[in-house]
């Protein structure tokens, strides 16, 4: 097939609009930096209370991540190949949480895990499990939250992928775990990562589930983002400090990870 | 350079684009205004959120005392409201739930005249219908095993908190500080929270799924609730009949129904 040449220049009519995009999603930025108290960030920063909601995001971020691909690799998988009846249904519900308020999604939660909920009732009777307001319930809210964008990214690449290289496999006598493992795997692992980053920045940045289903305490279920708007309430420049903070370090993270892996997909 | 001319040309075009969009927005308060000459327009209204049910139900009287005129509310923590109005919101009248945060749009010029308490509310501690950590009294909330979820000390209802336990003398070690009372109600509500401390017009208001227990140690903090015209208000002359009903017989009649105190 022939392909018109490519111009070097693309056409103003895009160009116009991208621009304003651009524009529209830096300039806020911009304003958080232009307002920030540059001169107090220090002193600001070195609070306990910062640290602790920042290390608490982290953690929570990256369990969250690992339990999407720990579930959610097989689901996308299922979604892909698996001849499952009603497979546009399980997509749809798949994605509810995409488009649910997280809020709803932590009321959700708290009437499915809490401790007079579904199962978490048996939880507690049985095991004295319970999830509301641990650290545990924030890794579940973000998960919740989190889940459906590694799904979609891992079933997109799955879909892409060449089934030839199955089915050769499948020739040679290997097992269907064993093609799963060391043929599937490796052609969608670019999928994957890049499904786990969003995931992982989704879960950083959740707020309504998790304070609805984990709530706000300081060391314990206090992430990042539930500290920036509890100090909006009375210091918003505090809140703008939180914000920076949360931006660099995910914008470091990122960066590193795409060097590491994400490029080699690319 | 021709980029960079580009990028604020887009910048301005989305800009006007944006404000456009506002305009379609308030199209019933531009039309209101060119009413303005008789007796119709929009009243803007921002209130704290524990007085979504009472003003709601004022709104409905004056609309009805002053026909062709809307009252829009706009409802929230106070906080966020009055950072709202300092930073331009259109509003004409500001009713918040502690003189902290009125201190805020006072402090940045953008009251007309001095803020008028017109009520009081109190904390109750709150627990579900069936009481199941059985809890009689303030001191009972420092038992251990018990679930007890306060306001996060940066909103009024956990400064207030704060300062009643501090007055009994209480140490609680709450399983969450949420970020509005509404949010606590919710935890005691679902049975998730075995106690709660809410204010009594919460209480009152979900009383089908919780129950408020009265405490004395809540007389040593008792929120007033200011409210004021805001400086520049669109709607100067309604803003002032506004206030006069909330302030007059009907409103605090309305007030003490929802559990409300007379200042």
């Amino acid at each position: 097939m022939r392909r018109a040449p490519e111009s070097p220049r693309p056409p103003l009519i895009l160009v116009a609009p991208a621009l304003a995009g651009l524009a529209f999603l830096v300039l806020p930025l911009a304003g958080l930096l232009a307002r920030a108290p540059w001169t107090t960030l220090g002193t600001r920063l070195a609070q306990d209370q910062v640290l602790d909601a920042l290390r608490l995001s982290l953690l929570t971020a990256t369990l969250a991540t690992c339990l999407c691909v720990l579930f959610g690799v097989p689901l996308a998988w299922m979604l892909a190949r698996a001849p499952v009846p009603g497979v546009r249904l399980v997509r749809a519900l798949v994605t509810v949480p995409l488009v649910l308020p997280p809020v709803v999604g932590g009321v959700a939660l708290l009437l499915v895990l809490g401790r007079r909920g579904l199962v978490g009732e048996h939880l507690d009777a049985w095991f004295g499990i319970t999830l509301p307001f641990t650290t545990a319930g924030v890794v579940l809210a973000e998960t919740f939250v989190a889940m459906p964008f590694l799904v979609i990214s891992v079933e997109g690449a799955l879909r892409a992928a060449d089934l030839r290289y199955e089915e050769a496999a499948a020739t040679l006598g290997a097992s269907r775990w064993t093609i799963f493992r060391r043929v599937t795997l490796p052609l969608v692992a670019p999928g994957v990562a890049a499904g786990a980053v969003l995931c992982w920045a989704r879960a950083l940045g959740e707020f309504g589930a998790t304070i609805t289903f984990a709530g706000n305490f300081p060391g314990r279920t206090q992430t990042m983002p539930l500290a920036v708007y509890l100090a909006l309430e009375t210091d918003p420049q505090a809140a703008i400090v939180l914000s920076l903070v949360l931006l660099a370090v995910s914008v470091a993270v990122l960066a590193a990870l795409r060097d590491r892996w994400v490029s080699t997909g690319t | 350079m021709l980029r960079s001319i580009t990028a604020a040309a887009s910048a301005a075009l989305l800009l006007t684009a944006v404000a456009g969009c506002g305009d379609v927005d308030d199209g019933g308060e531009a039309s209101g205004k060119t009413a303005a000459t008789g007796k119709g327009g929009t009243l803007t209204v921002f209130a704290a959120a524990s007085l979504t049910e009472t003003f709601g139900a004022l709104g409905k009287a004056f609309e009805a005392a002053h026909p062709g005129v809307k009252v829009r509310f706009s409802f929230g923590g106070s906080s966020t409201l009055a950072q709202q109005i300092t930073q331009g919101a259109p509003a004409d009248v500001f009713a918040a739930a502690s003189p902290a945060t009125m201190k805020t749009v006072t402090d940045a010029g953008d009251a007309a005249g001095t803020p008028q308490v017109f009520t009081k509310n109190r904390l109750v501690i709150a627990v579900p219908k069936n009481d199941p950590g059985k809890v009689r009294e303030l001191g009972d909330l420092s038992r251990p095993g018990l679930k007890v979820v306060l306001c996060a000390v940066q909103v009024p209802c956990g400064a207030a908190a704060e300062k009643a336990l501090g007055a009994a003398g209480v140490k609680v070690k709450p399983a969450s500080r949420e970020q509005d009372v509404k949010a606590v109600l919710t935890k005691v509500s679902l049975d998730e929270a075995d106690a709660g401390l809410v204010y009594r017009t919460d209480a009152k208001a979900a009383s089908g799924k919780v129950e408020g227990i009265e405490f004395p140690e809540s007389a040593q903090a008792i929120n007033d609730y200011p409210i004021v015209e805001v400086a520049k208000a669109p709607r100067s002359a309604l803003a002032k009949e506004f206030i006069g009903l909330v302030l007059g017989p009907r409103g605090r009649d309305a007030l003490t129904r929802a559990g409300f105190e007379a200042p």
